[in-house]
């Protein structure tokens, strides 16, 4: 499936998901989780069930069907780099699909799964809200600078002001699940420093420099 | 013989053994050496580890990057098939609606059932663990003593491989020479616990559990353990060749395709397999004993789940291995004149005294194991250190509050990341993003440590299961209703768990990530959580005040048997698989016995 292909079938009716991403905008101002709540139907499809094929690799969307439109997943793509640029020692969020597992995860018809739906779609809204609010420009466009602005503002719930709190619970889901699907890649695991998965002859334990870091050396 | 559908069964077998986990499976195991003629039913479908497991699968590759849903509770990639605490179309109910009364029960459906993903902890019963009523006044002593089921203990290790160590520690007992094989090297955290739990007097030390860490010596074992019965031995040197060494890396967790723990449909039913007197009907889905005028057993009535339709199997002995409450559930719905409120409950204990084990963890994170220089720390995929009981002394003082013990499972290391890998992490980072992120999550992976205290409940008379009035599975079959109660010697382990975990976590210079709870009946994970079901069929030396004897033979019904972890009196903090493949290999021994004797 190419990830950034909104009109595959697997997606969500989109003028459906266009009316969640109108409303959520148009209530930016007195955005609250469980107000909008009701605006997202419910997922309708089922789960992989309790015998499912281990040995397979899935893609994202073979499932269930997605949510995200392409708007919604140009913002997704722009945000999970802001949380994971690439730098020396592993590549950016979006460059190793991020999105579609965060996509994924919002669709899946599973308890709790609902919620965090409900979250990611009403944040992106205010995000781009609020983007436009402050800047005239929709977050994808906005300069580093603007868009630290207004990340700022809502990446630390304790520190965020009454108002932007919801937007920080926000911001605070997305970043887990940004993290969860980058450092779950072959990449995001080598940036991390996870070593594992292969087979060895012996374990040894910690390395001499790893003990000697604990000062048990 | 081998695996075979319905249509295909044999007239009549020497045992019929219902269950295929770690009680069927030592069951058939120990009959068919001896060449006894079995048939095994199993709830579930037939299950191959060797092509099923998903052993280097990485979590990028599953549904939600593997994290567990109410299809796979336990993650993706976790073995159990058609499993879990609630199985689609076969109920249970709750007596009460209180959360606090309930009881989580917990089935696979599948050849081998929870072996196939079980911690493979193996630790063994104490002396003190049989006679816990002389010790403290609670609960029931065991009709038989440590030195009784010893020799299974050593028989079992043998044959599954553990991993583990010598102590020489009140009621933790030692296993002779050549029973254990040499524990894996701990981890950077446990090595740090261990340095710093010094100075709170915790015993830390190397865990058991069935794991490979060689290979088994094909030469040696096999002499050790059926002696006198050269075809046993040649089969099992032929099936510890076909088991590799732990090569380190993929949890135990998704069961093993190299053989390298335990798993019945590894370890047991191979061997059974090659006797040549196994058969294993799976998707059989036992509803009763029958039996006959004179009140033996002479078979089981069970629903083939692929066609709907009940069969009848005939056997000189049925033994139950269903699970301890699935057992239980079989008996009492196995009601005729003679046995009006089910099979073998002239004493009206069948389902009473259902036990789990106390449960509580706490999570802390340690600024020493901040960017610790990258290693793999995947080892035997699990844990390889604990802390067992240390208070002995502090309880006969009367210092506790609370009777019996627990023991300390760790959870560290610089695990395969998935879901919620930096869950929490902005609480140290003030909620970084961007490359400073980045660099915080590597400072921060493998900085987490988790402790969960598993502690011994005594059996009380509020804890039971009985058959619900009105509910019934899809097939028709009557369901087990739960009723559950902790005691306060139970919740008041939990809130000590809290505190010691707290104490430890800051020993270890770090910090709790939530507050320990104080309040014990807030601490306690649900009864039935910890999947340590045991009891319901428990044994004595008192036909009216137990179900089986010290063989796991019923009481009014001679030629049948429980061989779970039903006979149970207690539950020790020590995970019951071991104890349960001892006593099902003791009471298999005697069952040939007494069959040879032409006593059944």
């Amino acid at each position: 499936m190419n990830p950034t292909d909104s009109q595959s079938p697997a997606r969500m009716d989109r003028r459906a998901a266009l009316k969640w991403m109108a409303t959520a905008a148009a209530s930016a101002a007195l955005l609250d989780a469980s107000l909008l709540g009701a605006q997202t139907p419910p997922v309708a499809a089922k789960g992989y069930g309790t015998d499912p094929d281990l040995l397979k690799t899935y893609t994202p969307g073979e499932l269930w069907p997605l949510t995200f439109t392409s708007a919604q997943r140009t913002t997704v793509a722009a945000l999970c780099d802001v949380i994971i640029p690439a730098d020396a020692k592993g590549p950016s969020a979006s460059s190793v699909n991020v999105p579609d597992f965060i996509d994924e995860w919002v669709s899946a018809p599973y308890p709790g799964h609902d919620a965090d739906r409900r979250t990611i779609v009403n944040g992106l809204g205010w995000l781009e809200a609020e983007s436009q609010t402050r800047f005239q420009n929709s977050f994808t466009n906005l300069v580093t600078r603007q868009r630290n602005a207004l990340c700022d503002d809502i990446c630390y719930l304790p520190n965020a002001k009454p108002e932007h709190r919801t937007a920080a619970r926000f911001f605070q889901r997305f970043r887990d699940l940004t993290a969860s699907g980058y450092y779950s890649t072959p990449e995001g695991m080598r940036d991390i420093g996870y070593t594992g998965n292969v087979a060895l002859e012996k374990y040894e334990g910690p390395t001499p420099e790893a003990l000697k870091h604990l000062g048990l050396a | 013989m081998p695996l075979i559908t319905s249509s295909k069964t044999q007239p009549s077998y020497d045992v019929i053994v219902v269950g295929s986990g770690a009680a069927g499976g030592q069951t058939a195991y120990t009959c068919t050496m001896q060449g006894a003629k079995v048939l095994m039913l199993e709830a579930g479908r037939n299950y191959d580890p060797v092509k099923e497991t998903p052993m280097f699968q990485s979590n990028g590759q599953a549904p939600l990057r593997g994290s567990n849903t109410s299809d796979k509770p336990f993650g993706f990639y976790d073995a159990t098939i058609d499993g879990g605490w609630q199985v689609p179309g076969e109920p249970y109910s709750s007596a009460s609606s209180d959360p606090a009364r309930q009881f989580w029960w917990w089935r696979a459906r599948m050849l081998g059932g929870r072996t196939n993903h079980w911690g493979r902890i193996s630790l063994r019963n104490g002396p003190y663990d049989f006679k816990p009523h002389s010790r403290d006044g609670l609960g029931f002593d065991w009709p038989i003593s440590y030195a009784d089921v010893a020799p299974y203990y050593d028989k079992v290790e043998m044959l599954i491989g553990v991993y583990g160590d010598n102590h020489g520690l009140e009621n933790t007992p030692d296993s002779p020479a050549g029973c254990l094989q040499p524990p894996p090297a701990m981890r950077a955290g446990e090595q740090y616990a261990r340095a710093k739990g010094k100075k709170l007097g915790l015993p830390i030390i190397p865990i058991h559990r069935a794991v490979l860490s060689q290979r088994q010596d094909p030469d040696v074992l096999p002499k050790k353990l059926h002696p006198d019965n050269p075809r046993a031995q040649r089969i099992l040197a032929d099936a510890m060749r076909q088991r590799q060494a732990c090569f380190w890396a993929t949890p135990c967790g998704r069961g093993c395709s190299i053989k390298a723990n335990y798993q019945s449909t590894t370890v047991h039913l191979p061997p059974a397999l090659a006797t040549g007197d196994l058969d294993i009907v799976s998707n059989a889905m036992a509803r009763e004993v029958t039996t006959d005028a004179s009140g033996k057993a002479t078979g089981v009535i069970y629903v083939d789940k692929t066609t709907g339709l009940e069969h009848t199997v005939k056997a000189r002995v049925v033994v139950l291995a269903a699970s301890s409450a699935e057992s239980v559930r079989i008996m009492l719905n196995s009601k005729s004149a003679r046995f009006p409120n089910g099979l073998a409950n002239s004493s009206g204990l069948v389902g009473k005294y259902i036990m789990d084990t106390v449960g509580a963890s706490l999570g802390g994170q340690i600024p020493a194991l901040e960017n610790l220089p990258v290693h793999n720390e995947d080892g035997a995929g699990g844990a390889h250190t604990y802390v067992p009981w240390w208070l002995y002394k502090e309880q006969v003082a009367g210092k506790l509050g609370f009777a019996r013990g627990y023991h300390i499972e760790f959870e560290s290391g610089r695990k395969m990341p998935g879901v919620g890998v930096t869950a929490g992490l902005d609480a140290f980072t003030n909620g970084s993003y961007g490359k400073q992120f980045k660099a915080d999550a590597r400072r921060y992976y493998g900085s987490f440590v988790g402790f969960a205290g598993r502690g011994e409940m005594i059996p009380n008379d509020d804890s039971f299961c009985d058959l619900d009035p009105t509910l019934k599975d899809k097939w028709g079959i009557p369901v087990l209703r739960f009723h559950w109660k902790w005691s306060e010697h139970e919740t008041r382990q939990a809130a000590h768990m809290q505190k010691t975990f707290a104490e430890l976590i800051e020993a270890m210079g770090g910090k709790v990530r939530t507050p320990p709870q104080a309040d014990g009946a807030k601490a306690i994970e649900p009864g039935g959580k910890i999947i340590h079901e045991v009891g319901g069929t428990i044994m004595g030396a008192d036909a009216t005040k137990s179900v089986t004897n010290q063989w796991c033979q019923t009481w009014d019904v001679k030629n049948l048997f429980v061989t779970d972890g039903g006979p149970f009196c207690s539950n020790a903090d020590k995970n019951p698989t071991l104890t349960i493949m001892a006593l099902a290999w003791r009471a298999s021994d005697y069952l040939l016995d007494e069959l040879k004797k032409g006593n059944l």
